[in-house]
């Protein structure tokens, strides 16, 4: 039974329990609703509740522990020799898995039906000329045991398909039950309704924590792979960068790092003193009206996607910049593409970040601060400099490092502005490039997934993971260290 | 008595007519853009003497307070018309500098306010800013007047270093009156300076106020009627913007003229 069906019979089952267990209520108090214990609706609520979160938990679980559990009965029923020299489970198991595919394409078409589909007689012959039929796409000769395993994974996960209905539907016939059951009307159903609910929340929270966990686990495992191909000792080491698919690439990381800590330098040398001084207009000098307009306007900045700033930098601040510092000027440049041209930009989509921020922790300094600064025969720009900024210099300090956590992440604007050259150089207006666009270029095109070149991309965005989760830490304790301190 | 001059204009030498008088205001209205806060008011405050202003909230006690040192010029939407004279200068004339005003006209506001700074930096800030001290002997015999004028020297000579944040809030407040007594003003405005304060910060706070009343001239606002009374010389009452009675504080508080200032003292209104 397909999931959607599955998820609506659940849900009309809810439907069900909820004027169900209303109606039940009702007519256990005769009928006056104040004889309840609580409005009648919640104890609708109650037996929805207790139909769909029972059922909706089975099926989630029940379907991230499916294929795990069909993939381990596969694998120990392969026989050992498909292994061959040069490969590995992974491969083979992957393979097996795009068989399961095309044989479920090819019966979904029609050119193979389902009974062929098992029979023990397929043979890879038959199975390229369905799959052509259906216009699937189809690699070499297929060894018989994968044809075998793929066509025990598919019996294995039909079986598993409706075990799972029966398991979901019998969770929510349960928790109807159960529901009705309890009604009457002494029963605190709202109680039961909020227990329910933040139920309900708790597993919101945790499935944004699972994912962010799983995602990082993703990142070590494959980082780990890639540390069992190509020595660490070269890739924190090394100051090369020259990945070539031939193999015999050096991977230095350094030339990488320093390009993004170059950038991202330029990048705050040009956001922080703009975006704070403006920020300091906007909450100290500005009238309301002025301030209404402007602050919306630099906003604005920080609505504008990366790659438009890429453009920008491509397009309008390379060429600017080659006309002052190129040939024709002071030839110090060789191309429109630098660091210099990408930093620019980027301190520029950083003016907003570190401005709203800003604003926002200066405002948060309390105005009797100010009174007792001005009370004191204090001007403004000496109330600024001697109470305010010192009062938000944490929060400040906070809002620059998520400001540098960007810039170190950002990826659209290097690519275009900075230019492809890992090099390790001091000039501002050579080429260089960063962690990110490095990324990019190592997963784009047709790399092997195993190989060292792409694995290296997991290795980076491990490298850059641990340094912005590091600057965010800092920020936040240094923010929050800031919030204690009027209270 | 000694006339001394409030900004550096010159002085136009005109002696002062009454020996008392420190604050003389005529026919002052303020407005917050269309709300009339203040009306007409006139009032004259003496020196070396505690004047407190009572009423209920609302009344514009505190506004007319906030007038005395051109704190409401900080307000965009405020307006004042009618003159207010310390020594006989008008402190709303375009040639004094709000700013250097403010200096001899100090402030203590509702809410304890230290910097977050250390308790000498807190109290050497005004001197610091106004240039008071040529050196840094100077500053320190500065900063333990003032926190002796406070009546706190006591409590922190051992930790002038430490935050004035950390302080209790009766501490908190002593220290904002030493602060504000550092940059030797003549008058000293104080916002409700107990209404945050538990009662024994309170008893020292005004013991305080009534030392400090032998050199400055204080005004005092209170929602307390009771801390009006003790300490207090005159007192002023103020109701929806106008001021009601003005005179000696015993007077006001036994033997009333206006109606409406006996209801209030007695608790009927307000």
């Amino acid at each position: 039974m397909p999931v959607l069906w599955l998820v609506l019979i659940v849900a009309t089952l809810a439907l069900g329990g909820f004027f169900a267990g209303r109606r039940r209520a009702l007519s256990d108090a005769g009928g006056d609703h104040r004889r309840l214990h609580s409005l009648p609706a919640y104890y609708g609520w109650n037996a929805a509740l207790k139909v769909a979160v029972p059922a909706a938990g089975v099926l989630t679980v029940w379907l991230l522990a499916q294929p795990l559990v069909v993939g381990l009965v596969v694998v120990g029923d392969l026989p050992q020799d498909v292994v061959t020299e040069g490969s590995s489970m992974d491969l083979v198991m992957s393979e097996v898995r795009r068989t399961v595919s095309g044989l479920e394409g090819a019966v979904a078409a029609g050119v193979m039906s389902p009974e062929e589909a098992r029979s023990p007689l397929l043979d890879a012959q038959r199975i390229s000329e369905a799959l052509r039929e259906a216009g699937q796409i189809v690699s070499g000769q297929l060894p018989q045991p994968v044809i075998s395993a793929a066509q025990q994974m598919r019996q294995l996960d039909n079986a598993g398909d409706w075990l799972m209905s029966g398991a979901a539907l019998a969770a929510a016939l349960a928790g109807l039950l159960w529901a009705l059951r309890e009604t009457g009307a002494a029963f605190r159903a709202r109680n039961a309704v909020e227990n329910g609910l933040r139920a309900v929340l708790v597993a919101a929270a945790s499935l944004a924590v699972l994912t962010t966990l799983g995602i990082v686990l993703s990142l070590i495992f494959n980082t780990v792979e890639f540390f069992r191909i190509y020595p660490a000792s070269e890739f924190f080491g090394s100051l090369t960068w020259s990945p070539s698919f031939g193999g015999r690439s050096e991977l230095g990381i350094w030339p990488l790092l320093w390009g993004t800590l170059y950038i991202s330098l330029i990048a705050l040398i040009v956001a922080v003193p703009i975006g704070l001084f403006a920020a300091i207009y906007l909450s100290e000098y500005a009238s309301r009206r002025v301030r209404s307009v402007v602050k919306p306007l630099l906003e604005v900045l920080a609505g504008i996607p990366t790659i438009v700033y890429g453009l920008f930098a491509l397009l309008t601040v390379g060429p600017l910049l080659m006309e002052v510092f190129g040939n024709e000027g002071l030839g110090w440049m060789r191309s429109g593409t630098a660091v210099m041209t990408a930093g620019l930009v980027m301190g520029i989509m950083l003016i907003p970040f570190v401005s709203s921020l800003s604003d926002d922790i200066i405002n948060a300094v309390p105005q009797s601060l100010r009174d007792g600064s001005y009370g004191l025969g204090a001007t403004q720009s000496e109330t600024i400099r001697k109470v305010i900024l010192p009062a938000a210099l944490p929060g400040i300090v906070g809002a620059i490092l998520l400001a540098t956590s960007r810039a170190i992440g950002e990826t659209m604007i290097v690519v275009l502005g900075a230019g492809a050259a890992a090099r390790l150089s001091l000039n501002p207006f050579d080429a260089m490039t960063t962690i990110t666009a490095k990324i990019v270029s190592q997963l784009t095109g047709d790399a092997d997934f195993s190989s060292p070149e792409a694995l290296v991309a997991f290795a980076l965005g491990m490298t850059l993971f641990v340094i912005t989760l590091a600057l965010n830490i800092v920020a936040l304790v240094v923010v929050r260290k800031y919030r204690e301190q009027y209270e | 008595m000694k006339v001394i001059d409030m900004y550096d204009a010159p002085h136009t030498g005109r002696t002062v007519t009454s020996n008392d008088i420190k604050i003389s205001a005529r026919n002052v209205n303020v407005f917050y853009g269309d709300n009339h806060a203040i009306k007409d008011v006139s009032v004259d405050i003496e020196d070396k003497m505690v004047t407190a202003f009572i009423g209920p909230s609302g009344c514009g006690k505190s506004t007319f307070l906030r007038c005395l040192n051109r704190m409401n010029d900080t307000i965009e939407s405020s307006r004042i018309e009618g003159t207010i004279c310390i020594d006989d200068e008008d402190i709303y004339d375009r040639r004094v500098d709000p700013v250097q005003l403010r200096a001899k006209v100090g402030m203590v506001f509702q809410k304890p306010n230290p910097f977050p700074k250390s308790i000498y930096d807190n109290v050497a800030y005004g001197p610091k800013i106004h240039g008071m001290a040529r050196n840094k002997a100077e500053l320190d015999e500065i900063v333990e007047k003032a926190l002796r004028r406070g009546a706190i020297w006591d409590e922190v000579k051992d930790r002038l270093h430490a935050p004035g944040t950390g302080l209790s809030g009766g501490q908190q407040q002593r220290l904002c009156i030493a602060r504000a007594v550092a940059t030797e003003p003549e008058v000293l405005l104080m916002d409700e300076p107990c209404s945050a304060l538990d009662p024994i910060a309170t008893a020292q706070v005004e013991e305080l106020i009534d030392e400090l009343r032998q050199d400055y001239s204080v005004v005092i606002v209170t929602h307390s009627m009771q801390q009006a009374a003790r300490v207090s010389q005159k007192t002023a009452f103020f109701h929806l913007g106008n001021l009601v009675e003005y005179g000696e504080t015993g007077k006001i508080f036994t033997n009333p003229e206006d109606s409406r200032t006996e209801a209030y003292i007695t608790g009927r209104i307000g």
